[in-house]
């Protein structure tokens, strides 16, 4: 098929059910376990109901690369991800206060800095997701969005207000 | 190496204020597995000498909250809360939904075993090894949702200042309880995620004896080695599709049954049982749906079925009530029971439930007693300060459950949950008010009637099993039967969510076992002796009781006498139990659990089932001879 379209994963988090088969598949694709706090997309839960998944949301202008003072982050030409050289990155945590949601997060033993890679470009996270009917992660091309793809970008905080007073409304503001 | 498991348990003395590791032996865990049979296990050696005298609301108790090998693999996260129940002076498995297994294992440990009583309110942290006795004083009385509201918050500040470099960690998973639970009411349960219950069994009160608000879990580690990895992510797959075609629970949650078990099988509690069939069309779930429901697929850890759905009136005199469904249980008992028919009522008595930090099973059926006596006039709202708890008046039955929660004024003889209720107003009213308690053992029966013989119960469901009015581990013969309280036992013990079980075939369950452990568990081992030696266990501490009721077999393995009388309304009216055909499944089911004909287990049967010193018990507290 020829070069192949490079992705992004379109998040709709008021259909998120806080299963988190998306953290499941995400940490079996990587490390082989099922490990909650390794995985690169997280589901928050800050107020009950407003479950969202939390992962990198690929700025155009990629604030974290441009931060780290190791030159450890990069991205992927292929797939526009961004990758972590695991030998030169310190864990400074530098990246995750350059990140408009404090996204990047340390992987609990290697001490280095997880950040979402689109899976080399077949995320598994919007496949599980997918597949459970739910529709709060999918696959979609990259197309001239881009840069309103970085306002998901937004701290755990963040999006819970917005959900919560979505699900709530008023009387939401008791439970934030 | 045990797959599956941590290894290791964390048992935490909140009057000595130490924490320290226990163990067991590979053995010993093929044979309990986890949760519900491991509860069994540790609360006999602990216990079981003493039991009869062991208060359930005294620092002796002992608090379990035990993960299983399946606990975070087998889709749909569940914990097992045990100890001492102060509703049948048994033991009781509770299990729960939410993440708090997953955490606890992610941090190292199985599983939770709480002794002792801390000298003021106080909330438990467990982060990764890090364990911690926090102040509680400031969230005491607070009700569900403002505690978890406050302890999400300091739990995440308190991660941050443990792992500082770490970034955002996900929220730490709590279980906590209301105001019900504080108050050592009998009837409140242990909560999660302002809606989830571990709702029989009492442990709510249990915590609030021990002056333990909540505990927050969080583990950095990964979920325990399996066996299989390849496999168990084949078998959840395999697993999600088939529940992903299981439209009724997937679509409506249990809340689907609001209208089917009323109106089709006839077996839902209306006005405390006085009837259990009705017409009403506003308790079909659509109405739930389309008026009130705020999000439509909420589960937990893995869940592919999501039964859950969060309801919230957003017009009206019950605006901002929060509930989730109500799922069927609560919908019943919260509707029907009570006169309620309308959703809004429903959804705004089970929102209030869950702050309280009720079962909304076990309160739900104290109020519509105390109702009925009131509709006879056996009380009137002098005897109830000023309440007057009318068929489907919501406010007043929300007014009484508020009083029952702090143990105020008539709330503090209703806080014992209807059956010592009942027993302590029939001695101010001389009059034995118990023949109006709908309860087996002190637990009231859960939300599916037995006597129009139409829904999954049966005659002997409730009356022979160890776990009293539980609608989910329920008794049947023979021993296999999906409805047999072995399969009950299995699931608590795994620990696997029940609802998940519905849609796949028994040999997934097993082959999940296999995965995860590696254990070539056979089958019939768990039927023959593995799960059958639980059953012993549990059936013993039950028979020990105490100290306050004791059940005789012969007498108290029955069904309450509403369940006798004929049902007065729709197409099966007329219908009910029959004495000498219960009397005969009674007998029948004894048999196949290896029991006598007075319903106690048989010296042989203890032996093959190496519980010789359970007989040696039985023996000294002179109920075996």
């Amino acid at each position: 098929m020829g070069a192949r379209k490079k992705v992004w994963i379109a998040r709709d988090h008021l259909k998120c059910s806080g299963c988190r088969r998306c953290e499941i598949a995400c940490s079996i694709f990587h490390e082989k376990r099922i490990w909650p706090e390794a995985s690169r997309i997280r589901v928050f839960m800050l107020v009950p109901g407003a479950e969202f998944p939390h992962f990198c949301a690929q700025c155009e202008d990629y604030p974290c690369v441009k931060s780290c003072p190791q030159g450890a982050l990069s991205v992927n030409p292929k797939t526009e991800a961004v990758l972590v050289d695991e030998q030169k990155c310190t864990a400074c945590g530098i990246c995750i206060d350059a990140c408009p949601g404090k996204i990047p997060h340390l992987h609990p033993v290697k001490k280095t800095i997880l950040i979402c890679d689109l899976c080399d470009g077949s995320p598994q996270c919007a496949k599980v997701c997918q597949e459970g009917k739910w529709g709060a992660l999918q696959t979609v091309s990259k197309g001239g969005w881009r840069p309103v793809y970085r306002v998901y970008a937004r701290k755990p905080e963040e999006v819970t207000r917005d959900l919560v007073s979505n699900l709530y409304g008023e009387t939401g503001e008791d439970y934030l | 190496m045990t797959h599956g498991y941590c290894g290791k348990l964390l048992e935490i003395n909140l009057s000595t204020e130490k924490a320290t590791e226990a163990s067991f032996s590979e053995e010993v865990l093929k044979s309990y597995i986890g949760g519900r049979g491991l509860a069994a296990k540790i609360l006999w050696d602990r216990l079981g000498e003493k039991w009869e005298t062991v208060d359930p609301f005294s620092p002796e108790n002992t608090l379990l909250i035990l993960t299983g090998p399946l606990t975070g693999f087998y889709p749909g996260g569940r914990v097992c809360v045990s100890g001492k129940s102060p509703q049948s002076n048994g033991m009781i498995g509770s299990t729960v939904g939410g993440e708090f297994g997953i955490d606890l294992k992610c941090a190292g440990y199985d599983g939770l075993i709480i002794t002792g009583k801390a000298a003021k309110p106080s909330y438990v942290t467990v982060f990764e090894n890090e364990v911690s006795i926090r102040d509680a004083t400031h969230i005491w009385g607070k009700d569900g949702k403002q505690t978890l509201k406050i302890l999400t918050k300091e739990g995440r500040n308190q991660l941050k200042a443990s792992f500082p470099e770490y970034g955002e960690l996900k929220e730490p998973s709590a279980l906590y309880i209301g105001p019900a639970g504080e108050n050592k009411t009998r009837i409140a349960a242990v909560m999660a995620k302002w809606t989830h219950a571990a709702g029989y069994g009492g442990y709510g009160g249990v915590m609030g004896s021990k002056n333990l608000k909540a505990i927050l879990a969080k583990g950095l580690g990964p979920l325990p080695e399996v066996h299989d990895i390849d496999r168990v992510t084949t078998l959840m797959d395999k697993m999600s599709n088939k529940c992903f075609k299981d439209e009724l629970f997937r679509r409506w949650g249990t809340g689907s049954g609001g209208f089917n078990f009323a109106n089709k099988t006839s077996s839902e509690p209306i006005r405390n049982w006085q009837e259990e069939w009705h017409e009403e069309k506003s308790f079909a779930v659509d109405q739930f749906e389309q008026r009130l429901w705020v999000k439509k697929y909420w589960g937990d850890y893995g869940c592919p079925t999501t039964c859950l759905k969060i309801a919230m009136p957003k017009t009206g005199e019950f605006k901002g009530s929060i509930t989730d469904n109500p799922d069927y249980e609560m919908q019943a008992y919260l509707g029907p029971n009570l006169g309620v028919f309308k959703p809004e009522d429903s959804v705004y008595l089970s929102s209030l439930m869950d702050d309280l930090g009720f079962c909304g099973i076990q309160a739900g059926n104290v109020l519509g007693f105390i109702a009925e006596l009131y509709q006879r006039k056996i009380i009137d709202k002098k005897d109830l300060d000023g309440i007057q708890p009318k068929w489907g008046n919501a406010r007043a039955f929300g007014e009484l459950a508020k009083k029952i929660a702090r143990r105020q004024g008539i709330g503090n003889t209703l806080a014992e949950g209807s059956f010592r209720a009942a027993i302590k107003l029939g001695r101010v009213k001389k009059k034995d008010l118990t023949n109006y308690v709908v309860h087996e053992k002190g637990v009231a029966i859960g939300a599916h009637g037995i006597r129009s013989g139409r829904d999954y119960t049966s005659n002997i469901s409730y009356a022979c099993s160890v776990q009293g009015g539980d609608h989910t581990s329920t008794a049947e013969t023979p021993t296999e039967h999906t409805n047999s309280e072995l399969n009950s036992v299995l699931h608590d013990s795994g620990v696997i969510c029940m609802f998940n079980t519905f849609s796949v075939d028994e040999d997934l369950i097993w082959e999940f076992f296999e995965a995860v452990t590696g254990w070539t568990t056979a089958r019939q081992e768990w039927y023959e002796t593995n799960g059958l030696r639980i059953l012993q266990l549990q059936r013993a501490m039950l028979l020990l009781g105490g100290p306050d009721l004791k059940w005789k077999p012969r007498i108290d393995d029955d069904n309450p006498p509403r369940f006798y009388e004929p049902l007065p309304s729709g197409p099966y009216k007329g219908r009910t139990t029959k004495k000498e055909r219960f009397l005969e499944e009674r007998k029948e089911y004894y048999g196949a659990v290896g029991w006598d004909k007075n319903g106690l287990p048989k010296p042989e049967t203890l032996r093959k089932l190496r519980l010789q010193d359970v007989e040696a018990k039985l023996i000294e507290s002179n109920i075996l001879s």
